[in-house]
């Protein structure tokens, strides 16, 4: 196993390195660079020069990379060309809101997805079957800004149950910051709840058609242990990786809906960055991203090598 | 091949046709006999209809020539009316024409892209193919919409560059499916015959397998037009698309957000557009993957 897991992180190094060189080549292919954003028009004959030598922009692209990454790896991603904060400080302060929300638009993901799954797989046909593919529809018709504007207009508008924008800390008020959760994180989760259910449905339905399944009820045991005990257990092994792979998906997500809610965070600092054309945020930003997106992949790769032994072996890579 | 009584079933079905029928009559047919796909076929007529005759059905989306901000929908004014008074019909109309064209356009290049190259490589096997195959795992390996703002990034916010994100973006999995076709085609009989009686390489790509590859990625291009569709309103929604006062269905989405105690139409509209869009490239894409796939039940 340990072996497993120290061949899954050797792995991923070129991955991430990859990744870094794409991540700074895409900033520095944009026309036009920083410092001549920075530099105005009736600017003294120099200016520009100074600029660009401050910023380090006038060494060769290969000593730039180097010295980005060795300021990464501590912890340095930059100053904002912009607004003077360093990157991660940006980070610092729009990673929280995020996360909150991620986190809990996955748990109504799971919560309400995989119970819908595993009874449309259980009983195909069946009435929850019929929900499923009612939800599955109107989540491809209604994508996530839409129904968080229809969400907004009914809940917070015409019912005014809810306040129709803002944030509050999780740590500073844990109950005003959940009611303020409640309607983008059902917008965010309902979308990923229905990819859930239907990966989980034919997961469950091909366990059920299985022979021990049938040696379990032969055996006289009820069908609430036939199929919690013996056809669940087998049925969420493909899950558990569609689960984790939705976590690049949900970032995603995070980005517009934190645009819909008005809420502070990553998504926000994103599309700021890019609409001000701020670079190092925006290479700061992406890079770190990608690298969660690969950090959530390989703990599904390894939860994946915990839960089915075959795949330990070197032969599957 | 599921059971036995689906192929007898199928058999009986094709024998209806005579020998030397057309495969993409065969496929029309199983289509068309779907109810999914006479909605679908309903569904995008409609809105290609609107999109394309937009000029003659509805008055110039930017004109500010109503008589009032905020008139609901009315025999006058059928989606109600904006802020500026401007009529929401035309503008929802014109959203859609722009929405349209842009995934259209930026699938038909991008999927074509794709499939050449994976045709292509995978034809020629070796390492060409591995390293072809190691960039398309590289650029699949970004959630699309991340990707998507990568390139926007590059290339600045716009409509255009949004056509242009979607189409790079759509280039990878193309490759990939068509270096499946090209793979389970390859071996075949009729492949080596052309290769024996002397027709070159790109022959043998476009005429003979070609032909054979591109009904199961009919399919693909229907659900990637869907996902182009969302990609497109989601960016302009973000407001990196189509900027003002030109409308886009993400853009009057997301204006409508300011006015939603004023006008309830606002995003109604719009919004149900979008919605009927996105079922209808999706029902297409169920029927056409049924229609292309015969033995397949899903």
């Amino acid at each position: 196993m340990l072996e497993f897991v120290l061949r899954r992180l050797i792995q991923t190094i070129p991955v991430l390195l990859i990744t870094s060189i794409a991540v700074f080549l895409v900033v520095r292919l944009i026309p036009g660079d920083p410092a001549d954003y920075l530099t105005s028009e009736d600017a003294p004959a120099g200016t520009y020069e100074r600029i660009q030598s401050e910023l380090g922009l006038d060494r060769p692209w290969p000593v730039q990379y180097f010295e980005w990454v060795g300021g990464v790896i501590r912890g340095d991603f930059g100053t904002s060309f912009r607004t003077k904060f360093t990157v991660s400080d940006l980070l610092k302060r729009s990673l929280p809101p995020s996360l909150e929300l991620a986190a809990v638009s996955y748990v109504v993901a799971m919560a309400f997805g995989i119970p819908l799954g595993v009874m449309a797989g259980a009983r195909p046909k069946s009435y929850w079957d019929w929900v499923l593919s009612i939800f599955t529809m109107t989540t491809i018709g209604i994508p996530n800004f839409l129904l968080g504007i229809l969400m907004l207009w009914v809940f917070a508008v015409v019912l005014n149950w809810f306040p129709v924008a803002g944030y509050v800390s999780l740590f500073e008020n844990p109950i005003e910051a959940l009611w303020r959760l409640i309607l983008p994180a059902i917008t965010l989760g309902a979308s990923q709840a229905a990819i859930l259910a239907r990966y989980t449905r034919t997961s469950v339905q091909e366990s059920m058609g299985r022979d021990y399944i049938r040696t379990a009820r032969s055996k006289g045991l009820s069908e609430r242990v036939v199929i919690f005990r013996h056809g669940l257990r087998n049925a969420l092994i493909p899950v558990v990786t569609i689960a984790g792979l939705q976590v690049g998906t949900l970032l995603s997500g995070v980005v517009i809906i934190e645009t819909v809610f008005t809420r502070p965070g990553l998504g926000r600092t994103i599309i700021e960055a890019i609409q001000n054309r701020d670079y190092l945020v925006i290479q700061g930003m992406l890079l770190f991203l990608v690298t969660l997106y690969i950090a959530v992949n390989l703990a599904v790769d390894i939860t994946y090598g915990f839960l089915d032994p075959r795949l330990r072996s070197a032969k599957n890579d | 091949m599921t059971n036995s009584d689906e192929l007898i079933g199928s058999i009986t079905f094709y024998q209806r046709f005579r020998i030397g029928e057309s495969q993409w009559k065969l496929i029309l047919y199983r289509f068309l006999s779907n109810p999914q796909g006479v909605v679908a076929i309903f569904g995008i007529g409609l809105l290609a209809f609107c999109a394309i005759f937009a000029a003659v059905i509805a008055p110039d989306p930017n004109a500010q020539d109503a008589t009032a901000r905020f008139l609901p929908p009315s025999w006058d004014h059928f989606f109600g009316v904006d802020q500026m008074r401007r009529d929401m019909f035309a503008r929802t109309v014109y959203g859609l024409r722009i929405s349209l064209l842009i995934s259209f356009t930026s699938v038909a290049i991008g999927s074509s892209i794709g499939i050449i190259i994976g045709l292509v490589t995978s034809y020629i096997g070796g390492w060409v193919e591995s390293v072809a195959m190691r960039f398309v795992d590289a650029l699949l390996a970004f959630p699309g919409l991340l990707a998507a703002l990568a390139i926007i990034t590059i290339l600045g916010p716009g409509i255009r560059n949004v056509g242009i994100a979607i189409a790079f973006f759509s280039i990878p999995s193309f490759t990939r499916l068509a270096r499946g076709q090209m793979l389970s085609e390859k071996r075949n009989e009729y492949v080596v015959a052309a290769q024996t009686i002397g027709a070159g390489p790109v022959r043998v790509i476009f005429r003979h397998i070609g032909l054979n590859a591109i009904p199961p990625l009919i399919t693909q291009v229907a659900l990637f037009m869907s996902t182009a569709v969302l990609l497109e309103a989601s960016l302009s929604f973000l407001g990196l698309g189509q900027q003002p006062p030109d409308p886009s269905l993400g853009g009057l989405i997301s204006a409508s957000k300011t006015f939603l105690r004023q006008a309830w139409w606002y995003p109604l509209f719009p919004g149900a557009t979008l919605a009927l869009l996105l079922v209808s490239l999706n029902l297409f894409a169920d029927a056409s993957n049924e229609a292309t796939s015969p033995w397949v039940r899903r």
